[in-house]
């Protein structure tokens, strides 16, 4: 049965109006409209009635729907030209289908069973009215609607006659194609080099010759043999166990670059030094000093997120992750997946925590790259963009999780791979039932339990897959399409089994699937028996290995008593949840996976988890040459204007706007401030518990060009931007925390990387300006993430990204009526500059317009810079400064003009006395430099005497006064250097072209 | 009807609903208890309803609003829990639908209900940007209103978030109607964000003692909730005044 449902007065669908404006802009302005029709498809269920279908779909006001009759042959939507319909690939998560399915039984009163062979699908068709166009212009039309990784289109030309001779499809083909169900034993034993690698080439297991190396050696030693053979197994191992291992010791869930013994060598200085493990040496090592000062830690590094004191009564978590390969395959698909799957990661914190914000940090190649410059293969940055933020809407929105801050950045070096970073952060009160809530138990006896989606064949080979470059025969099934709403579902239930005390020990299902998040609670134990042959299959046909390593969306693993199976399924049920038990934690040492009566594997936990062979690497560092030219442009409001609209900085607004913010009620300082709305915040602000004051900030620091110059000041730079925004909004600067999140292009030097040893010393320098940062700001680094492989080889070229750090940040506002915006709030308020101005140009966007190089990078002083932020929060807490702006992307001009807008006032501004610049200084690095610990804040008139008292040993100078009059205007020596009105700075920031 | 001395509210909650808390919070604040329910609970137990005075339908996504918004939710209540919702609203108690909660009571025909059957007259369809947006706004309350949510109240500051808000009716006779009746009981001020028609933002029935709303009150319960709260110019969280008119009609009659 196909059931059609579309407006019955076509001009009332927005959906087709937004669509229309789109098409026209990217396909052709002949196209004169675009009518949406819904289509909902079932076959093999009793009972449902056209008429039903009809009552279930449609909304009767406003729609009409038609069962087994085409719409697109109805009057009210006749006069079209092409047809596109759009359905999901078998296999593929529809949610909306899932949801079809759903309404269905709640009208019919009854699960449907998956064996009844009831099919449900849903599928959306366009009607373009346009003139005929050109073959080339039909192509992007198509394109426009749909990604053919995951989905299929039917395409008509020429009206309903097209239709009539050539009718849609009564049903999609739904059926995934069959695995062998067998456990397959692969020969490794005496294979050398060669043969071991075509093995780990073919089966995708992405493991390196000495890794094959090791595997081939545990199975044949003789005490392997041995336990193997008491318990019915060869001695090859079956392809079950290799796949757990190559999950297990991907890149990505390892980190073997940060665990590696890297030679360093530093051509600059002559010195050369052997450091063991970057992660150890300076990632750990910085949190591990820290937390003998600070007593606020509560778990780091070892859960699935960072857990941190909030107060009394509750801790907070965050974690952020990326998800790069699949958003280059299926931007839409990767962002979502990338937002539900770290709202998973905070849900198997602890015992659990509650999700309560989200982040995100997307970098995509420049927008306005001309279509011919692009790889064929890869996606247009604006398709890229499109797709990602419409992922990251559905994934928060959806969800009930507010997207409270994070940026959009945008570098040609992002064409390739565009990273998406997604972030969120968890509450959980400090105890449950009597216990830390941090702490987690599984014990032997205890039952796996697999709860959530189901698992198919979307998702598999995403670990390994993720460890490298992306390339022609990157593989579709690696994108998964993640449900919110499914998972929304599980989170409320698995909060109130973990009150009840049904749980005391869970974990997510993300990269690797069942055999990561089992094998990792395994580690609890001692041990697990999996057993395969339970675990709920969306189809039949998954190869045992493949139902192991599925990254299938929407699953927890939880640990369960025996005792509370009962109660902990019961709850479930009522919620509309599956649970499945897969397997019971043992105290073995082993992993011992069966498929029924089947032995499939037996893996020594030993060497599953610590077997893996140390990687040695080498770094050789020498510093680019720098040259800095002189400005021989002086238009300097043309160039604040130019700044103003550059991507990076301009306004976002329309797009951030299209985030729910402020879902739960606790949005204190919003992403856009100011007496319209309209200017940009420095950090989000939240108010987490109802009935307290307390707040917490999220910041974040980027700044990957600074990292052409060197990667140890981009470090510094980013954490100081991450820390400075946590100052400026009255965060304490006692009490934050941060994470890190590296995303590099291949630092292994090999024939693909033959730069590898200076990418890796590009991250070494990354690693140890991180350490100084982290400890001179005493910022304990809770959490983190590397992702290794950022490049595309297309056509044999290669795209990489810049070497990116993303510092995120989670801080403690100790009252939000003390927060600060950055919005200048009064006539007459004196204009301060805070922190020294040195004038550094290189890698700044002033550079990037300029177009030459322009000398080195901002670089951060942070001994100094702690100082001068505990005495400006002394001051913010005194409750002296009004309006408070971190000066980052585009410098001191920059920041100026985004207050004034703010505020709606003008500003009088000199830059003749200006700490740590010189006469000699031009005034174009003054007014664009990006010199880190900077802020402009806003002082009433009567505390000026009290804030320079305060801030008296620190490079603080008033610079001015805010005006009613609506222009900034910025004196040197004289003469006005800027001068610009509110409206031009409004119309030069908000860029028509991002919605 | 109870006689019971304390105001007692439900808020709705399960399958993707999820402002539920803030909108608990803001009955504590107004004076009542509240309490979560999963819908399931209460479809397991119907004369659980009874026990109390409001029933509130929170903003969110029930079913991912997969299907038309609100609508698979509307079907799973009409059909579990009709007869008892019926005599919820005899009783002369009170129903506040906010944002996918809105959507939920005008597909359920909950909202105007002009021939008492239930039979949907008007409908929250795709914002005409085609956008999900979150912004705040002004909106204006109809002082002639039979609304006892929203008596007494002018102008408030409030946050929007929907992609489907946009307020259409079946004819224009009922819309009409809506307006004769004054059964629009606020509209937006300065700026219409989604295309509704007249400009309205909130539904209310006959009785006045139902009212469905897209914008959110409930995330405006303290003063700093406020974009402008920096700037000084705001005293408190105005979202509370309209539970607490819900809560005080309450105490006034039900109550004693």
């Amino acid at each position: 049965m196909r059931t059609e449902v579309f407006y019955r007065n076509p001009q009332l669908d927005g959906r087709a109006k937004r669509l229309l404006k789109q098409v026209r802009q990217s396909v052709s302005l002949s196209i004169e409209n675009i009518s949406i029709i819904d289509v909902f498809i079932s076959e093999g269920i009793d009972r449902l009635t056209p008429s039903l279908s009809e009552e279930l779909f449609s909304d009767p006001v406003a729609q009409k729907a038609l069962t087994d009759m085409c719409a697109a042959e109805s009057k009210e939507l006749s006069g079209w030209n092409y047809l596109v319909e759009i359905t999901y690939r078998p296999g593929v998560t529809n949610p909306v289908a899932i949801t079809a399915k759903n309404t269905i039984e709640t009208a019919l009163g009854k699960a449907i069973p998956k064996e009844s062979g009831a099919v449900f699908q849903s599928a959306v068709q366009y009607l373009i009215y346009s003139p005929p166009l050109e073959i080339e212009l039909q192509e992007k039309l198509k394109k426009i609607f749909y990604n053919p990784l995951v989905q299929q289109e039917e395409f008509r030309e020429g009206g309903i006659f097209a239709l009539k001779k050539n009718p849609l499809p009564a049903i999609y083909p739904h059926k995934v194609a069959e695995s062998p169900v067998s456990v397959e034993e692969i020969h490794l034993a005496s294979l050398e080099k060669g043969a071991l690698d075509k093995i780990s080439k073919e089966r995708l297991l992405a493991l390196s010759t000495e890794e094959m190396e090791s595997v081939r050696n545990y199975f044949a030693d003789s005490s392997t043999i041995k336990v193997r053979k008491e318990a019915g197994l060869g001695s090859d191992p079956t392809d079950v166990e290799l796949e757990m291992i190559a999950q297990t010791w991907s890149e990505h869930c390892k980190h073997k670059i940060f665990n590696a013994t890297i030679e360093y060598k530093d051509m600059e200085t002559g010195t050369e030094e052997t450091i063991r493990s970057l992660f150890s040496s300076c990632i750990k090592r910085s949190t591990e000093e820290i937390s003998k000062k600070k007593g606020f830690l509560k778990s780091v590094f070892h859960d699935n997120s960072g857990v941190i004191d909030f107060d009394d009564e509750n801790l907070v978590c965050f974690k952020v992750e990326t998800h790069n390969s699949p958003s280059a395959l299926d931007p839409y698909g990767g962002s979502i997946t990338g937002i539900v799957g770290v709202n998973r990661d905070i849900m198997g914190t602890g015992k659990g925590a509650r999700p309560f914000f989200n982040t995100n940090v997307l970098c995509f190649g420049e927008p306005d790259t001309p279509e011919e410059e692009i790889p064929e293969g890869l996606l247009h940055p604006k398709t890229v963009m499109k797709g990602v933020h419409h992922g990251i809407i559905d994934g928060g929105n959806q969800s009930g999780i507010p997207t409270v801050a994070g940026a959009f950045l945008f570098d040609e070096s992002f064409t390739g791979k565009p990273l998406v970073f997604c972030g969120t952060g968890g509450i959980l009160p400090r105890e449950i039932n009597g216990e830390g809530s941090w702490i987690k138990h599984i014990n032997p006896g205890d039952l796996a339990v697999m709860t959530g989606g189901r698992i198919g064949k979307d998702g598999i080979h995403g670990a390994t897959f993720s460890s490298k470059a992306l390339d022609e025969e990157s593989p579709s099934s690696a994108v998964q399409i993640g449900d919110p709403i499914t998972q929304k579902k599980m989170c409320d239930f698995l909060l109130e089994a973990r009150d009840a005390g049904l749980y005391y020990g869970i974990t997510d299902n993300g990269a690797g699937g069942l055999s990561s998040s089992l094998g990792e609670m395994a580690e609890y134990s001692g041990g697990i028996r999996i057993d395969l042959h339970k675990c709920p299959l969306k189809y039949s046909g998954l190869a045992p290995w493949e139902i192991l390593v599925s990254e299938s969306q929407e699953r927890m693993s939880i640990a369960v008593k025996p005792e509370k199976l009962e109660a902990f399924t019961a709850l479930a049920e009522r919620r509309g949840v599956e649970a499945s038990v897969v397997g019971e934690f043992t105290s073995t040492g082993f992993i011992d996976i069966r498929y029924g009566d089947k032995k499939a594997g037996l893996l020594s936990m030993e060497f599953l988890h610590r077997g893996l062979p140390e990687m040695k690497l080498k770094a050789v560092w020498s510093r680019p040459p720098a040259e800095s030219l002189k400005i021989d442009d002086h238009d300097f409001t043309g160039m604040l204007k130019k700044l103003l609209n550059e991507p990076n900085i301009a306004s976002k607004e329309p797009l951030v706007r299209q985030y729910d913010h402020e879902v739960g009620g606790i949005s204190i300082v919003k992403p856009f401030t100011g007496r319209d709305s309209d200017a940009p915040s420095d950090s989000a602000v939240l108010k987490p518990v109802f009935d307290s004051n307390r707040g917490i900030t999220v910041t974040h620091g980027i700044c990957p060009r600074y990292g052409d110059r060197d990667t140890y000041n981009m470090a510094l730079c980013a954490v100081d931007e991450a820390y400075r925004a946590h100052i400026a909004s009255g965060g304490n600067p006692d009490h934050a925390a941060i994470l890190d999140n590296f995303c590099w292009p291949d630092p292994v030097e090999s024939e693909a990387a033959p730069d590898g040893a200076y990418k890796l010393a590009q991250l070494v320098r990354a690693c140890k300006g991180l350490y100084k940062a982290s400890m001179d700001y005493e910022l304990p680094l809770i959490s983190g993430k590397d992702s290794m492989k950022n490049d595309a080889v297309i056509g044999g070229k290669k795209v990489s990204v810049r070497p990116t750090l993303l510092i995120s940040l989670i801080g403690i506002i100790d009252n939000i009526e003390k927060a600060v915006t950055t919005d200048f709030k009064e006539e007459g308020d004196a204009v301060y500059i805070i922190g020294n101005t040195h004038g550094e140009l290189g890698g700044t966007y002033f550079e990037k317009l300029y177009g030459k190089n322009l000398g080195g990078a901002p670089a951060a002083d942070t001994e100094k810079a702690v100082r001068l932020y505990k005495k400006l929060h002394e001051a913010i807490s005194e409750r002296l400064v009004k309006s408070c702006h971190d000066i980052s992307d585009g410098g001191l001009a920059v920041a100026i003009a985004e207050s004034c807008l703010g505020g709606r006032l003008g500003a009088d501004i000199s830059l003749d006395i200006l700490p740590g610049t010189t006469d000699k200084m031009e005034t174009g690095r003054i007014l664009f430099c990006e010199t880190p610990s900077r802020f402009i804040a806003g002082i009433g008139r009567n505390d000026t005497d009290r804030f320079e008292s305060i801030m008296k040993d620190f490079p603080v100078q008033r610079i001015g006064t805010t005006t009613k009059t609506p222009s900034l205007r910025i004196k040197r020596n004289g003469s006005y250097a800027v001068d610009i009105t509110i409206s031009e700075i409004s119309a030069a920031w908000k860029r028509e072209d991002f919605e | 009807m109870s006689n019971a001395e304390i105001v007692k509210t439900a808020v709705i909650t399960g399958y993707g609903i999820n402002a539920d808390r803030e909108l608990e919070r803001a009955f504590i604040l107004a004076g009542s208890e509240a309490e979560r329910i999963h819908i399931q609970d209460l479809i397991e137990k119907p004369s659980r309803l009874k026990d109390f005075h409001i029933l509130a339908f929170p903003g969110g996504f029930s079913f991912g609003d997969h299907i038309g918004s609100g609508l698979v939710f509307a079907h799973l209540f009409k059909k579990h829990l009709m007869s008892e919702l019926k005599s919820f609203i005899d009783s002369g108690k009170l129903i506040i639908g906010i944002c996918n909660g809105f959507q939920v009571l005008v597909k359920m025909g909950v909202l105007p209900d002009f021939e008492g059957d239930w039979s949907p007259d008007v409908s929250l369809i795709h914002n005409n940007t085609g956008l999900f947006e979150n912004s705040w706004l002004t909106v204006s309350f109809n002082s002639s209103s039979p609304c006892v949510w929203t008596k007494g109240l002018d102008e408030m500051d409030v946050p929007i978030r929907h992609g489907e808000g946009r307020f259409i009716t079946a004819t224009d006779e009922v819309l009409d109607k809506i307006e004769r009746e004054n059964l629009a009981a606020l509209r937006y001020l300065d700026r219409n964000p989604n295309g509704s028609v007249n400009n309205i933002a909130g539904l209310t029935d006959r009785t006045g003692r139902i009212l469905g709303l897209m914008p959110h009150p409930e995330a405006f319960l303290c003063r700093e909730n406020h974009p402008g709260w920096a700037s000084g110019n705001i005293t408190e969280g105005s979202g509370l005044e309209i539970f607490r008119n819900g809560v005080q009609y309450i105490k006034n009659s039900l109550c004693r």
